[in-house]
């Protein structure tokens, strides 16, 4: 029998010591506190350790520590998932049933979660297929996906567009220094990626000319606005954001920052 | 007679036409006169995880126009050389990334004229070979004998093995930047547990934290915090739950009610904990209800959805939308601004931050949300990180602007040394 390294390592990191460390803290509070730090530091720096050491056992990407943790989170991941139904399904049948303000919502939430729900599994456990059946034919779930599903998806993405014009109207009011500079590139950008110029002297062949130079000359400028001043800010924005990542990696990391356990300092 | 002509023209302009065939007029050297390779050295690739071996060695001087590499493998048992790859002269190394660790292998180089057949395992049967001097040919009878191509004295390499490395050497000068920020950052925070007083400037958004939870408890409506949509192991949504610990206790100091819907089933196990954890940590457990913290939906724009229907059935007074956000920024914080609530967002997503800037009274811009945490909290040790985190970002400013200079004046030293794989 092989028996991998990483493997071993990883059962006694992430199987026995939070077992371990839920029975001592059933004796000592305290243990509850500090088994999450240490588990929290294990996971944080078996990533980091195998960007550098590229031994097999930490870095393989079957066999290894760092993507067999990533493998972990997924089934993890798999778990919470039920208790985020169950939560939709209490949260909606308590405000149905209490008749809390807009409670139709919740009626209709728990409606289309079961009968969508029920079809998918039956669709499974039958065999019949969840979405297509064996002749190729789609099955009621994909009927429902199909004509309902995805229409209502595509209502809401684009009502991005409404809201994005909203917006710009807001943010290019000239204000002050700073909105007029922002009016001027992004009118300035806009124009030089659509042929307006073109578009609004087709009545007049003799200045089509000018206007392809023009268009010309904004898509030059428009390259530039985008590729000089916005990517030279969107630069800075990224390198600061990077090291407050690493900064703050170090202090979770470490059990220095604690707030995402819900834990001050000392406790 | 035409179309034999014809395709007599066409044969020949086909054969000019395949790169590395042989060219009418370009004399093929004989066998005996092709060069031998020296320093032939085969070796595990260093700073890798195994599974490849390098292989090096210097072109003799000389080498005649159209000559190449022939390089040739022979493993246990039954030491079969297997052409891997002929490779152009200049080269000098080869890479063979085919290999069991658990194997030994032999490795053979020689050159080959323009026009010669890489030669094949079937014919080419090989003792186990014992030295690594240039030889004649160490192939048996097969290829020696009577050779269709011309082929040079091939030089045989010591046996290999690859095995994984205990430190990727590529990657040297990332780490060490890594030890150096982790240095200055951990230094920053003995610093300040010394007591030492820390400059950390002002951050408008996050003292509007409580000004906005204030006004909410004011107007008696609910606050909704929303984590982003992605899980806790993007660190935009671990400093969203910071920031999520603190607002969870002033909603508790203050009680006020909270509202905190989630996209992410492992994200709302984690901040139904940190609220949980918040009230608690303040003293009113009693004004913590399970509901505050709910899940809606794994459907990015079914979330978007529920959440931007609350956000105008319900009038939240303050929303706070700090995360990992894609396309449902800009839909959630101008449900939210059409509403009229106070409106802190932040995230570190340079595409979003825009759509933000443009709907929200206060944004956290990129390294704002990471330093969040420390920022509320006002604890010497975590404001120490930030500290580190500024002297950093200094020297690393310090360190382009060099290379720029360096850069534009002709030395490419920096661009180098910062070069990462």
């Amino acid at each position: 029998m092989n028996i991998q390294p990483g493997i071993v390592i990883l059962w006694i990191f992430f199987g026995v010591l939070p077992i371990v460390g839920f029975l001592l803290g059933l004796r000592a509070p305290a243990m509850r506190r500090q088994v999450p730090l240490v588990l929290a530091f294990l996971a944080g720096i078996i990533p980091i350790l195998s960007i550098y050491i590229p031994k097999v056992f930490l870095a393989d990407p079957d066999i290894g520590m760092s993507p067999r943790l990533d493998k972990y989170l997924i089934i993890v991941a798999g778990f919470a998932l039920p208790l985020g139904i169950v939560n939709v399904i209490q949260n909606s049948s308590r405000r149905a049933a209490r008749r809390e303000k807009g409670w139709p919502y919740s009626v209709v939430l728990l409606f289309g979660l079961f009968v969508t729900g029920a079809l998918g599994i039956y669709g499974a456990v039958t065999g019949e297929g969840i979405g297509f059946r064996q002749d190729g034919t789609s099955t009621p779930f994909k009927w429902i996906e199909d004509n309902a599903f995805r229409p209502l998806q595509a209502t809401i993405f684009a009502l991005l567009a409404v809201f994005m014009a909203s917006a710009a109207f807001r943010a290019f009011r000239a204000r002050n220094t700073e909105a007029t500079i922002l009016l001027i590139a992004g009118v300035l950008v806009m124009m030089g990626r659509v042929p307006l110029l073109e578009f609004l002297t087709a009545p007049f062949p003799g200045l089509q000319p000018a206007a392809a130079q023009g268009s010309r000359t904004l898509g030059l400028l428009t390259e530039w606005i985008m590729n000089v001043p916005n990517s030279a800010a969107q630069a800075g924005i990224i390198i600061g954001a990077a090291l407050g990542a690493a900064a703050m990696a170090i202090r979770v990391i470490l059990g220095i920052e604690r707030s995402y356990l819900g834990l001050e300092k000392g406790e | 007679m035409r179309f034999a002509a014809a395709l007599v023209l066409f044969a020949l302009c086909h054969a000019a036409a395949i790169p590395g065939a042989a060219q009418p007029g370009t004399p093929i050297p004989p066998a005996g006169d092709l060069p031998v390779p020296t320093a032939f050295l085969a070796k595990d690739r260093p700073g890798d995880g195994g599974k490849a071996v390098l292989l090096t060695w210097k072109d003799p001087a000389g080498v005649p126009a159209g000559v190449s590499f022939e390089v040739r493998r022979s493993e246990p048992p039954a030491y079969e050389w297997t052409t891997l790859s002929t490779v152009p002269a200049g080269t000098e190394r080869y890479v063979d990334a085919t290999t069991d660790d658990a194997k030994v292998y032999r490795y053979e180089l020689r050159a080959v004229a323009a026009g010669a057949e890489p030669s094949t395992a079937a014919s080419d049967t090989a003792t186990a070979p014992t030295d690594t001097t240039a030889a004649a040919d160490t192939t048996a009878a097969g290829a020696t004998a009577t050779p269709a191509t011309p082929t040079g004295p091939a030089v045989v390499s010591d046996p290999v093995r690859s095995h994984d490395n205990w430190f990727r050497s590529e990657r040297t000068n990332s780490f060490i930047a890594a030890v150096l920020f982790t240095a200055l950052v951990l230094g920053s925070i003995q610093m300040a547990r010394s007591g030492k007083p820390l400059f950390i400037r002002r951050i408008a958004g996050l003292n509007a934290v409580d000004e906005a939870i204030g006004r909410a408890t004011e107007l008696g409506r609910k606050v909704i915090y929303v984590p982003g949509i992605q899980s806790v192991s993007d660190i935009q949504t671990i400093a969203s739950l910071a920031i999520l610990g603190h607002v969870a206790r002033a909603s508790a100091r203050y009680g006020t009610d909270l509202d905190c819907p989630n996209r992410d089933p492992f994200t709302f196990v984690s901040a139904r904990e940190t609220v949980r954890a918040a009230y608690l940590a303040e003293g009113r457990p009693d004004l913590f209800r399970e509901e505050m913290v709910n899940y809606v939906t794994y459907d990015q724009f079914a979330y978007t959805a529920a959440v931007s229907g609350r956000m105008v059935r319900e009038r939240p007074a303050a929303n706070f939308l700090i995360g990992h956000f894609f396309a449902e920024s800009l839909i959630l914080a101008e449900t939210g601004q059409s509403t009229g609530a106070i409106q802190i967002a932040g995230t570190a997503d340079p595409s979003q931050l825009p759509f933000f800037v443009a709907a929200c009274d206060y944004t956290l811009i990129g390294e704002e949300l990471y330093a969040a945490g420390a920022y509320l909290s006002r604890e010497p040790v975590l404001l120490g990180s930030i500290r580190g985190q500024d002297i950093g970002k200094a020297l690393l400013l310090l360190f382009g602007l060099v290379g720029i200079v360096a850069a534009t004046l002709g030395n490419n030293w920096f661009a180098t040394v910062l070069r990462t794989q």
